[in-house]
């Protein structure tokens, strides 16, 4: 019951933010949508890192730790501690230079300026709208999981807060957040959120060191000495062409249409400076924490139902009810600092890119405008409220991310490259890419099979033992994505994902197989184990490349525009 | 040259990303408990802020600080 107050106090303090934020706005959409602009360094960081890190980063770090090891971190976090700096400081910085000049408030906005176009423009926007739209989902999912979780009676096992309830409560202040105070309720509300979760990690590793009876030397050594387990402290389960193609995945960063928008918002450029230098620690002051605890968990709880429950069940065994309830805001922390850029980002594309681009602000004005983009936000939360209870027991909160959402921004990176880096870029390599984008997401979504049933698990799952390493055949059960092969005693397990060939070229010795899909997980695989991230890049890129070459250049007019450098102003379309 | 040198620092660092040398070894258990190859994957993040800090201090793309003077 705790727990469960001080989180519902904390949501309560959002909501409240959100209605100082209110007062203090202006009936219009550029302080709506980008607080005038103003944000300062500090709040401009927080900002952008409560941004990135969703439920997944938490929930979905440790349950995919807890069945895969320690080699998460290196797959995710590691790659985007390098990656998403270097995007924000060669893209994110110049974009933030065009929004200031040019008055764009929206990638697309930008797109159709620079390429000279109107419906491709169009197209862009629906093709991230439909992609924005899951990792929206997944936000209000981890925050109903997270509410049901820590609301659970230890002698009922029934949560207090069911989880349709927790999704509608973490939907409502999100809500109530963003609809009120717009960008700056939501930045605002950021500042708290992400102190909170960067605390978060180090708080409850401390805790828990503390109150389990061994120490983590004790844990870690356990996992390694046993050949089945060794997995979980190595990454000899893992592919090494998989852990390369997650190098890819954080080029989706600046493609999130809340990525972009937050780099329009900064007040001055050198927001950005700290804000590169300190993304890389963030990312290690969260995610290293999750990581170890999920593997610590696996050690600690042995087998359980819901691995994405892993990080909770931990606080729940390991700490003391009044901290358990401030680290489960912690977690809520990050899955609404995301969700209300995600909610405010789809109000501002859809506002600025269709309601005003297809001439709604001549018909009904500028307040209208900000009144519009206030009703997109609650219509489009309940629909992604409703497909969050749709979706739940059917797929794992980071599976939907990746396949749907990360890939595809991924893959849509070298349109914002061309536009941004090559003159003689085009609206119909941009467009090329787009549509072969969305095919290829189309194409993966009906060859993505169906995951193997997890194996049967023991009646131990239920009432799982603490306090005591799980022995090695339970903790075999638990990791369902590996066949291990026979190996030697005393070396470690060597081990191949069992596939599906989709597509194979040539038979015998000299097959390649081009396509497969992994018999556990049901992801498609290119070649031998890339993720299909990068042969979507690799399209994506040949697609701009080849197309624009084909095709003739935007007006010299447009490339003096935005190559030549200088502080000459030229206005648009859209001041 | 410096355009260069950074070119091939940022390089170094993606390629460091792939310690393939960890990939199948847990120990030496840093500070007793972190497996190795999460220890260096941590201290990677930490390379990559160092990183960071080099590209602002040589590669800090000054013009578009006149963008935010001529736009006021």
């Amino acid at each position: 019951m705790i727990p469960v107050i001080v989180i519902l106090a904390y949501l309560a303090l959002i909501a409240f933010i959100g209605g100082v934020a209110f007062k203090k706005g202006q009936e219009n959409t550029e302080d709506f949508f980008l607080a005038n602009r103003s944000i300062g360094p500090l709040v401009f960081f927080l900002s952008i890192f409560a941004t990135n890190m969703t439920a997944f980063a938490i929930l979905g770090s440790s349950g995919l730790a807890y069945r895969r090891g320690i080699g998460v971190y290196g797959l995710m976090a590691a790659s985007s501690s390098f990656v998403i700096p270097l995007t924000i400081f060669f893209i994110g910085t110049r974009l933030w230079a065009l929004g200031k000049k040019f008055g764009h408030q929206t990638q697309v906005s930008y797109f159709r300026d620079r390429w000279e176009c109107n419906h491709i423009g169009t197209v862009i926007f629906a093709l991230s709208a439909a992609m924005l739209v899951p990792y929206m989902i997944i936000s209000i999912m981890g925050g109903g999981t997270v509410l049901a979780d820590i609301s659970t009676s230890a002698e009922t096992h029934q949560p207090l807060i069911a989880y349709p309830v927790g999704c509608a409560i973490v939907a409502l202040v999100v809500t109530l957040n963003v609809f009120l105070g717009g960008m700056r309720g939501t930045v605002w509300v950021n500042i708290l959120q992400t102190i909170m979760f960067l605390c978060f990690g180090a708080v409850a590793v401390a805790w828990i060191s503390h109150a389990l009876p061994h120490d983590f030397h004790y844990y870690m050594d356990k996992l390694a000495s046993d050949p089945k387990t060794r997995f979980k402290v190595t990454r000899e389960n893992m592919v090494a062409q998989e852990f390369w193609s997650y190098t890819l995945i954080p080029l989706s960063s600046i493609m999130f249409p809340h990525m972009a928008i937050m780099c329009f918002s900064a007040r001055r450029v050198t927001a950005f400076k700290q804000t590169v230098i300190a993304y890389p620690l963030a990312i290690l002051a969260i995610w290293l924490p999750c990581v170890f605890l999920g593997v610590l968990g696996f050690a600690a709880l042995g087998p359980i139902h819901d691995p994405d429950g892993v990080l909770l069940q931990m606080l729940q065994k390991f700490a003391p009810a009044w901290l358990a309830g401030l680290l489960g805001a912690g977690i809520i922390s990050a899955v609404m600092g995301s969700d209300a850029h995600q909610v405010l980002a789809l109000s501002t594309m859809f506002t600025k890119d269709i309601f005003v681009h297809y001439g709604g602000r001549e018909k009904f004005g500028e307040k209208r405008s900000v009144h519009f983009a206030r009703g997109f936000i609650v219509v489009v939360t309940v629909i992604a409220y409703l497909v969050a209870l749709e979706l739940k027991d059917k797929q794992g909160i980071f599976e939907i991310a990746i396949r749907y959402a990360f890939s595809g921004f991924a893959a849509m990176s070298p349109v914002m490259v061309a536009a941004m880096f090559w003159r003689r870029s085009t609206k119909w390599g941009a467009l090329a890419a787009t549509l072969f984008v969305a095919g290829s997401l189309i194409a993966t979504g009906f060859l993505q099979g169906k995951p193997a049933p997890p194996p049967a698990p023991p009646s131990a799952i239920t009432k799982p033992s603490t306090n005591t390493v799980a022995n090695s055949a339970t903790l075999t059960n638990a990791a369902p994505n590996i066949v291990a092969s026979n190996t030697p005693a005393g070396k470690p397990a060597t081990a191949k994902p069992k596939e599906d060939i989709i597509w194979q070229v040539g038979q015998g010795t000299n097959a390649v197989t081009i396509l497969s899909r992994a018999a556990a997980t049901g992801d498609v695989r290119f070649l031998d184990g890339y993720m299909t991230v990068f042969p979507m890049v690799l399209g994506s890129i040949l697609c701009v490349f080849i197309f624009s070459l084909a095709t003739p250049p935007p007006s010299q007019e447009t490339i003096a525009k935005y190559f030549d450098k200088g502080p000459k102003t030229i206005p648009t379309a859209e001041p | 040259m410096k355009k260069l040198l950074l070119f091939l620092l940022i390089v170094a660092v993606y390629a460091a990303h792939q310690d393939l040398w960890n990939w199948k070894k847990p120990d030496p258990m840093i500070f007793g408990f972190l497996p190795v190859g999460l220890a260096y994957q941590a201290a990677y993040s930490i390379a990559c802020s160092v990183l960071m800090a080099v590209m602002v201090k040589t590669a800090w793309p000054k013009h578009l600080e006149d963008t935010e003077n001529s736009s006021k």
